[in-house]
């Protein structure tokens, strides 16, 4: 069965089984390895993309359901030579160690940064509640989510 | 052609005169922090773990294990009806070398051979390979394993078989407790706990066309695994490589068993001569893996009623589970720390590590001291409460001062910061006020209250390095290099997996050259590349490694200026032009008057100690039992802080293992079994879970090594756990004895209820069928 999507903007097509997981044609289909396994069950949110701004865990998601969606992935977002926002707040507030949870990570923090104004600590734990860092004790994630937040809100300063 | 000094040479060879090159290097590089130097490839997804490597051709691999914790391995029947030609299996029969997973002691197979003993319920019998999943799914389906059960142990102090035992003692116990005017005893038990590193253990073996095999994969100290493929392969030096790939985390979950999965790998490699991938997921790695040690802590204090402490008679216990891995250096660590921070002129602590039919335990920051610490602190708080005096007060008079003896007789000469960090995590928490708050509220408390607020104090120490002669025998050799092409480059087999390694290393090499870290390049953690500086553990990679490449970069540095007569900085690449490529190799020394006794087990434990101190404040639900842990302040001594924002980053992540450790992170077993073996039954804290944390760093300098630093990375896995049990016993007035401090235990110690088993031990089999 072939299923047609875009992933990162790009227009792609695969031929899989209709049940094969999104995680899985990221990784092995597409040679996108950014997006990680940690559980295959959806509690550790390390394999977390945006599907249709959504962040979803890709594990969880059969490839059927992204026939004709947007797919977002960490490959979407700034380049190493040249970091986004909150890449650049997360590398300078030490919000990344091990990196294998900052991917899925970052992908949950942008859902977050495009669809809320708040920016309270509390908030921003609540977003990233589905994604388990093990390295950091989540201080300085939450510092480099806050810290973009105030910096995009400072440079369009609508209101919700 | 680069020239290559070996440890304690120096060449001295008349200056040349040389054309230096203008000073190029900018102004105020001292000072300013890099940035994780492989950040930008993890914040991209470009870096490349194990499961992102691809090899055309590659097999996938499994292993058979298990499903008994105690029997013979009768036979392991492969179904006819099956087509096994698109399969390989590998069992204990195809091993060359000796089927050993090569570490401390010779007792882990790699596969269990038929007709040996299974011991634990993860055990490896067999290794299956197959060109895709669902073709493997089928093969494990079609395999079949007969064996005859034995009975089986769980419980450490049911035991009788010994992994390793050790005393230590000073003083004259029976005169200590004659003096005593108080004596307060209790017996502390904590369970399993995984080191849950996100990305799951992953090894994949490329075969060589010599007959060797080179290893990629998720690892902490590649040198164990090169070590264990050339004992159990029969390879050489050469033949046998090992790579780290870039790591997810480890938390010493990645020290040993890698050794294993690489060597399952290789066998698997070796015999279908195609690359095989042995990637592990969740359910796996948490069945089969080593865990934090059980163990069961039993104090008797004695103490004078003004607080002055005057004996302490600690014994330990701790399961090891079916094999002796790491076991008698975390029991060994364990005891050393045992008696906690504190000044006692009487003290014996004794300790033993009991074989039991589980999965074998092994290291996880701390190795031990955490088990020994949870126990010491909760046992001082309850002198504290005992006496009436504060906690902090108590350890005020109790804390090691420069000059103190501890148990094995070691004088603390320097670089103790007890009394420091205390004084910082109670002045910045105003732990008085707050605990003279919380009691007033305890005592005012009406029946049917529902909320209580609670706040704990916890201090701790944490040996730096390898325990007693442990660095003398590992002997490690780190390089610096100044290639053909006037690259600078670190040459060291510590690996990253997420502490900083990469941006450290280069930090002080740079420091020390005159040039800017990004300046300096970091060689890759391949056996073939790197010497062999050690293993990745023991918060030993800044301190003692760190350690070898200053003193490494001095003599490069030396080296090229009697040449160059210029400043390193300016005249290095000319350097290298002319004369080619010139590379130090520094091995470790003994630190100066450092001296163990192995054989008595006194003397200096350490080379130096960490200090740590934690405030907690919980929010307990007196009707459930639930405790919320608000906020967590850690201050902590490592000796000269090389980067503060990465160690401030290894404080909070590990108290927020501390607060799991004493919160939520249990492990149940059945049958010697882990029952709760997936992400959705085994616990970690969310981040909704998560206290805010607050890292305040102490840097009372460690003189043996040229930077001061001591080590980091454990010590405040030490201190949170008790201090969020003291902050437990605050609001709700009942001491928890076992870890996890969960609703059941904590409720059962309230209301008088029945209390959950002890942590860490199996249930026994549930009844068979009459089938």
């Amino acid at each position: 069965m072939s299923y047609r999507f875009f992933v990162n903007g790009d227009a792609v097509e695969v031929d899989v089984p209709g049940m094969r997981r999104l995680l899985d044609v990221l990784r092995e289909d597409l040679a996108l390895t950014g997006t990680k396994e940690g559980c295959g069950e959806g509690e550790c949110g390390a394999c977390s993309v945006l599907l249709d701004g959504a962040v979803v865990d890709a594990c969880l998601v059969p490839i059927c359901q992204v026939d004709g969606t947007s797919v977002r992935t960490v490959e979407g977002l700034g380049s190493a030579e040249q970091l986004n926002d909150l890449q650049a707040a997360f590398l300078e507030t030490g919000g990344a160690q091990c990196g294998i949870c900052t991917p899925g990570m970052l992908m949950a923090a942008e859902a977050f940064l495009a669809t809320s104004a708040a920016s309270s600590e509390e908030s921003i734990r609540d977003a990233i509640a589905g994604n388990l860092c093990r390295c950091t004790g989540y201080t300085k994630i939450v510092e480099a989510i806050a810290r973009t937040a105030a910096q995009r809100q400072a440079a369009d300063p609508r209101p919700a | 052609m680069t020239r290559v000094l070996p440890p304690g040479t120096s060449e001295l060879s008349a200056p040349d005169p040389l054309v230096v090159p203008p000073a190029t290097r900018t102004p105020g590089r001292i000072g300013r922090l890099p940035l994780r130097r492989e950040g930008p490839a993890k914040l991209t997804g470009l870096a490349r773990y194990a499961d992102d490597l691809v090899f055309p051709g590659a097999w996938y691999g499994a292993t058979i294990r298990s499903t008994e914790p105690h029997a013979t391995l009768l036979a392991i029947d492969l179904n006819e009806a099956f087509d096994w030609s698109r399969v390989v299996v590998v069992t204990a029969a195809d091993i060359p070398g000796d089927n050993v997973v090569s570490l401390m002691r010779d007792d882990q197979p790699i596969l269990v051979p038929v007709g040996g003993e299974i011991r634990h319920q993860a055990e490896a019998l067999c290794l299956l390979a197959a060109p895709d999943r669902e073709t493997l799914r089928a093969a494990k389906r079609h395999l079949a394993v007969r064996t005859d059960r034995l009975s089986a142990v769980f419980d450490p102090l049911e035991s009788t078989e010994e992994f390793s035992h050790l005393e230590v003692g000073r003083g004259d116990l029976e005169a200590g407790f004659a003096e005593a005017e108080v004596v307060i005893e209790g017996t502390y038990r904590v369970g399993h706990q995984e080191q849950l590193y996100i990305e799951n253990q992953a090894m994949i073996a490329v075969p060589g066309p010599d007959g060797g095999v080179t290893v990629h994969g998720s690892c902490q100290c590649p040198y164990y695994i090169h070590r264990a493929l050339k004992r159990s392969l029969q390879l050489t030096d050469h033949q046998a490589v090992v790579i780290q790939a870039e790591t997810g985390g480890g938390f010493g979950g990645k020290e040993e068993y890698p050794s294993m999965i690489a060597l399952h790998a290789a066998l698997l490699a070796r015999k279908l001569g195609r690359p095989v991938r042995m990637i592990y997921d969740r359910h796996e790695d948490l069945s089969a893996t080593t865990k934090r040690h059980p163990a069961v802590v039993r104090h008797r204090t004695g103490v004078m009623r003004d607080g002055r402490l005057v004996a302490q008679e600690i014994d330990v216990v701790m399961d090891g589970g079916a094999y002796c891995t790491l076991t008698p250096v975390v029991l060994s660590r364990g005891v050393l720390h045992a008696g906690g921070p504190y000044s006692c002129p009487n003290v014996r602590i004794r300790g033993r590590a009991m074989a039991t039919n589980t999965p074998p335990n092994g290291a996880f920051r701390g190795f031990g001291a955490p088990q020994t610490e949870f126990a010491a602190e909760t046992q001082a708080n309850r002198i504290a409460d005992a006496l009436g005096i504060s906690p902090l007060e108590l350890r005020r008079r109790w804390a090691y001062r420069e000059g103190d003896t501890t148990p094995t007789g070691q004088v603390l000469r320097e670089s103790v910061a007890a009394l420091e960090v205390l004084e910082a995590a109670a002045k910045a928490t105003d732990f008085s006020r707050h605990a003279e708050q919380t009691r007033r509220a305890r005592e005012a408390r009406q029946s049917g209250a529902r909320l209580a607020s609670g706040i704990g104090l916890a201090m701790g120490w944490h040996g730096a390095g390898f325990t007693g002669s442990g660095e003398v025998h590992i002997a490690g050799t780190a390089s610096v290099e100044l290639t053909d092409e006037g690259i600078v480059r670190v040459l060291t087999a510590q690996t990253e997996m997420g502490q900083g390694t990469k941006t450290i290393f280069p930090q002080l090499v740079a420091e020390e050259l005159g040039l800017e870290p990004d300046q300096v390049e970091v060689a890759p953690q391949d056996t073939s590349v790197v010497p062999d500086s050690g293993p990745t553990v023991a918060s030993r990679t800044a301190m003692v490694v760190g350690g070898l490449i200053i003193k490494a970069a001095r003599r490069l540095r030396a080296q090229v200026q009697a040449v160059t007569d210029h400043p390193f900085a300016d005249s290095y690449q000319v350097f290298a032009r002319d004369h080619g490529g010139l590379r130090v190799d520094e091995q470790f020394e003994p630190y100066p008057n450092v001296e163990f006794d192995d054989a008595t087990y006194t003397g200096d434990a350490y080379p130096a100690f960490g200090w740590a101190c934690a405030v907690a404040r919980v929010d307990v639900d007196l009707d459930t039992g639930e405790v919320t842990v608000r906020d967590v302040v850690s201050a902590d001594d490592a000796g000269r802080i090389i980067h503060p924002v990465l160690a401030e980053g290894q404080v909070e992540g590990g108290t927020l293992q501390a607060v799991g450790y004493a919160t939520i992170e249990e492990i149940k077993l059945v049958d010697g079994r882990y029952l709760n073996d997936r992400l959705a039954t085994y616990l970690i804290p969310t981040s909704l879970d998560a206290p805010r944390i607050e890292a305040i760093l102490v840097e009372k300098p460690f003189s043996g090594a040229p930077h001061g630093a001591k080590g980091i990375g454990e010590l405040p896995m030490d201190v949170g756990a008790p201090a969020v049990v003291a902050a437990i016993h605050d609001a709700t007035g009942v001491w928890i004895h076992d870890l996890p401090a969960t609703p059941e235990r904590i409720l059962a110690a309230m209301t008088g209820a029945p209390a959950p088993g002890a942590p860490g031990v199996s249930e026994p089999a549930p009844e068979r069928g009459a089938a």
